[in-house]
């Protein structure tokens, strides 16, 4: 019997497996499910950005018609004494319990200090208002001066900075100081023939997920718990939950809903120890959703930063020495991304003299969480806008001085690793020979250049596919969907087994049907999760060969897996498709699957390129981006519309983060914009396309050369965008956003 | 106290009680079931429960449940029959214009109204009518792409895929 070739489908553009579900609205978000005799949850939140709690008096709000349960930090446990491991950080439980539900103090305006279930979310909210709670105000620490003053009001008392030669006798805002270095600076600057320091801020900036975060969780009697919620990791909500209200984590399964956007945000619980503690109170399944405000004012943001860059160089524009001071703003607790941002702000250039000192400073204001490559866009918003500087600064050739100092494979990183298989020097000729590097500008137009680095994360991933009648697979993963993963694994697999994409249903599984995974983060699905499904494909193909060579009666090394079909290496006229080894399975050893699960040490270092083109209006100081061109090393683009996408994206909120986007708070720490009217994003009308370019310099650790595309996009766009108008308006604003107002305050200071 | 409506919705006859102060989102996700239509604001700034109502692109959000009375409302559920696509959905799928996808009903139903009024929009026309739709995942070039592809289709004759 003869078989079609199986036409490798890896690097095609198919429609998604999950793609009708969302454009006829089927596909369900987290606030798509209700449950019979379900009820409603919500959240009081703290009207003051610093104060002690003195009481809370649930009683009057447990005593309406139609409350069943209140839940305060009384009713959590208020010590912890392990941290829970979680992808690329660990997670400190005290901190997050406290976060979760406010115990001594409420520590930023829109802290959670109670919940209440109640039949319906009117009288759940009526509810939160009858709830007594005595505050005492502190004074309030709203920026990183504030935060750092000697005299600075203390927001945790035990908190002691760490990182220090000497440890400190009195407590701190400032967590924790990392040196990250190699060579010497001091000698390095000594060397150089042109010094130029200068200081970058970012305002901090959300997520921005069109979805807000919602939950729906239902206790048994028995203490089995059902979760379901949008998330990028419902193992990690599983692990979460758990430790802070002190279950076992088996006994809690998690399914994932479609996720309406992360990007990083929805990496840490909010709402889902809530509601099941709720849920476990009254014995109804309750439900929770924040409004888009509760998101803005409670939910992570990505970290406000000041970052003070000094580069050393040569006439010819050689770099000597790199020199960084990075403060980021944590928010309310520890744990802002200045450690990764300090990982990545020098590691695209050689110069062998390289510091970064990084702060972890806590303010007012709501905990950060991770957002799109965490901590890397600001870093590269400093470096990346002074090399333009120095370039202009030395007459040379912004792209020319980045190819005079790309790093190259074998260079040591400062955070330990040495780079290898690396695509930035590719990344940087595409750039020259794209056609937007040489186009003409205009008046009141400028260009701007930067490069993007981020290390990408690989970590622990599981995979179980399963043969179904008529030889169509199975493939169960355990991480969600949030930008058509979903594809990539049908691709994958397709290619590893020989069978047609549309033969493969992929289902992100919960946490009671596939085996651990990582969250969804750090660029790391394709690459560690699609890799625990090709090996579980892998052991597929073994068993079925083993099956084959049992019908044939040889030894199953003698049996070759081909374009989905066994055959027999010594009678090559005989074989079996995978459609017909399955329908053996009642009369054979039974069902066809294969497990995969890994735990990937390595990660791809992940480049990009951006050229950006603005336009500025010099009466008002409105500005436009004209053009966009997105360069990146994909390693290699299994489904390359998903790639753009990513790239397009990530232009996109840097764009935005770039021209208008910034948390505003007022004195007292309130902030001021907590609305999509007023906190700005990019709308399409904003925008013209964003041109791609997907360079693919294979990474030698995946089956298929796969880096991880999802970070690294937002990495170079503030700084290119930033220089553009910049360059457009003749100005150094030096300061992200760089909003109307600003521009054109800038503009008529030069005037 | 409640208020009795009576409405169509997708074409369909359907009554419900609501609160005088239920948006007609509330309702539609709430009492009706159709969960197409999301909420990512609840002030009319995301534009992701966009619906027609008597042919008009609103936000449900924005609009009260007992507003309803008498009219004639199309949501994500109604633009193409069951197992159908409308041309737009169509075009979304095949140029893989979304990522999460959250933001995508309220594009179709956005897009569906433009198309509906100009069969012949340019680029700068589609950003315009869709500036009133946050998608924060993919920087909305696919999807411009896509409503454009889906206006060319429609103009040779492409219609709502039963």
């Amino acid at each position: 019997m003869t078989h079609a070739p199986h036409i490798p489908v890896v690097g095609s553009r198919p429609q998604r497996p999950d793609g009708a579900d969302k454009v006829t609205g089927r596909a369900r978000y987290g606030a798509d499910l209700s449950l019979p005799g379900m009820v409603w949850g919500a959240v009081l939140r703290s009207p003051h950005a610093h104060a002690r709690i003195l009481s809370i008096d649930t009683s009057a709000a447990l005593a309406l018609p139609g409350v069943l349960a209140v839940l305060t930090s009384a009713d959590m446990a208020a010590n912890f004494s392990a941290d829970v491991a979680a992808g690329e950080s660990h997670i400190d439980l005290q901190d997050m319990s406290r976060n979760v539900l406010a115990r001594e103090k409420v520590l930023y305006h829109g802290h959670a200090v109670a919940a209440v279930a109640a039949t319906s979310q009117r009288l759940a909210k009526e509810a939160l208002k009858a709830i007594q709670v005595e505050y005492a105000p502190l004074p309030v620490v709203l920026d990183l001066d504030a935060a750092m003053h000697p005299d600075a009001p203390v927001l945790h008392p035990g908190m002691f900075t760490r990182g220090l030669p000497e440890t400190p006798s009195v407590a701190s805002n400032i967590a924790s100081r990392l040196v990250m270095q190699k060579g010497n600076v001091d000698e390095g600057f000594a060397e150089a023939e042109v010094v130029m320091e200068r200081t970058y801020t970012c305002a901090s900036a959300h997520q921005g997920y069109i979805e807000p975060h919602a939950c729906l969780a239902s206790a048994g009697a028995d203490g089995q718990i059902d979760l379901w919620c949008c998330t990028q990791g419902h193992f990690a909500v599983r692990s979460y939950t758990a430790a802070l209200l002190g279950l076992d984590p088996a006994s809690i399964r998690v399914t994932a809903s479609e996720i309406g956007g992360g990007f990083g945000g929805k990496t840490t619980v909010y709402l889902e120890p809530l509601a099941v503690a709720l849920s476990r109170k009254c014995g109804r399944p309750v439900k929770m959703q924040m409004s888009r405000e509760e998101v803005f004012r409670a939910t992570g943001p990505g970290s406000a930063t000041r970052i003070t860059v000094k580069v050393g160089a040569r006439r010819d524009g050689t770099l000597i020495a790199m020199d960084a001071l990075m403060e980021y703003e944590a928010g309310a607790f520890k744990g802002s991304p200045a450690g990764a941002g300090a990982m990545t702000i020098f590691t695209s250039y050689s110069a062998p003299h390289q510091r970064a000192v990084a702060l972890d400073v806590v303010v007012n204001k709501p905990k950060v969480a991770a957002y799109r490559a965490p901590g890397a866009p600001q870093a590269a918003h400093a470096t990346e806008c002074l090399l333009n500087e120095l370039a202009a600064e030395l007459g040379i050739d912004p792209l020319d001085l980045r190819c005079r100092n790309a790093v190259t494979n074998g260079t040591p990183t400062v955070y330990g690793a040495t780079l290898r298989n690396i695509g930035l020097q590719e990344c940087l000729d595409a750039a020259r020979v794209h056609p937007h590097w040489s186009a003409p500008l205009g008046p009141n137009q400028g260009r701007g250049l930067a490069v993007g680095f981020w290390f990408n994360h690989g970590a622990q991933s599981s995979a179980s596919v399963h043969l179904v009648e008529g030889g169509k697979l199975l493939v169960q993963e355990g991480n969600p969907d949030i930008g058509g993963s979903r594809a990539s694994m049908a691709l994958m697999a397709a290619d590893t087994l020989g069978i047609p994409y549309a033969d493969v249903h992929p289902v992100v599984a919960d946490t009671a049907s596939v085996g651990y995974s990582d969250m969804t983060g750090g660029s790391r699905v394709t690459y560690a999760t699609g890799y625990a499904v090709i090996e579980a494909c892998r052991e597929l193909v073994e068993r079925l060969k083993s099956r084959a060579a049992t019908v044939w009666g040889v030894e199953p090394s003698q049996v070759e897996w081909r374009d989905g079909v066994a055959i027999d290496g010594r009678d090559p006229s005989r074989s079996m498709s995978i459609a017909e080894l399955a329908a053996l399975s009642g009369r054979m050893d039974g069902p066809l699957s294969g497990q995969g699960s890994v735990n990937l040490k390595s990660a791809a270092p992940s480049f990009a390129v951006n050229i950006a083109d603005v336009e500025v209006d010099p009466e008002t100081g409105a500005s436009r981006v004209l053009r966009f061109t997105a360069i990146q090393d994909a390693g290699r683009a299994i489904h390359p519309d998903f790639v753009e996408g990513q790239l397009q994206g990530g232009a996109v909120q840097g764009i935005g983060w770039a021209l208008n986007e910034e948390y505003r708070f007022d004195a007292n720490g309130v902030m001021e914009n907590p609305g999509f009217l007023d906190y700005r994003m990019p709308v399409a009308s904003d925008l013209p396309m964003i041109d791609t370019v997907i360079v693919e310099v294979p990474w030698p650790d995946h089956p298929f050369g796969v880096r991880g595309v999802g970070e690294t996009p937002i990495c170079a766009p503030i700084a290119a965008v930033a220089s553009a108008l910049n360059a457009a308006a003749g100005t150094t604003i030096r300061e992200v956003p760089l909003s109307p107002p600003r521009v054109l305050a800038a503009i008529m200071a030069k005037d | 106290m409640a208020i009795h409506v009576q409405t169509r919705v997708n074409g369909q006859a359907t009554e419900f009680l609501c609160e005088a102060d239920a948006s007609a989102l509330d309702v539609l996700r709430d009492t009706l079931g159709l969960t197409g239509s999301k909420e990512g604001c609840n002030s009319g700034d995301c534009g992701a429960c966009s619906v027609l109502l008597d042919g008009t692109l609103v936000c449900a959000c924005l609009v009260l449940g007992a507003e309803l009375e008498g009219r004639e409302l199309l949501t994500i559920e109604g633009v193409a029959p069951p197992g159908g696509l409308h041309p737009v959905q169509q075009k979304l799928l095949e140029h893989n214009a979304m990522q999460c996808g959250i933001c995508i009903p309220g594009i179709v139903v956005a897009a569906k109204a433009l198309l509906d009024r100009d069969p012949d929009p340019d680029e700068t026309t589609v950003r315009f009518a869709l500036a009133g739709n946050l998608c924060r995942c993919t920087g909305y070039d696919k999807i411009i792409r896509a409503v454009l592809d889906a206006a060319a289709a429609m103009r040779e004759g492409a219609g709502v895929r039963a």
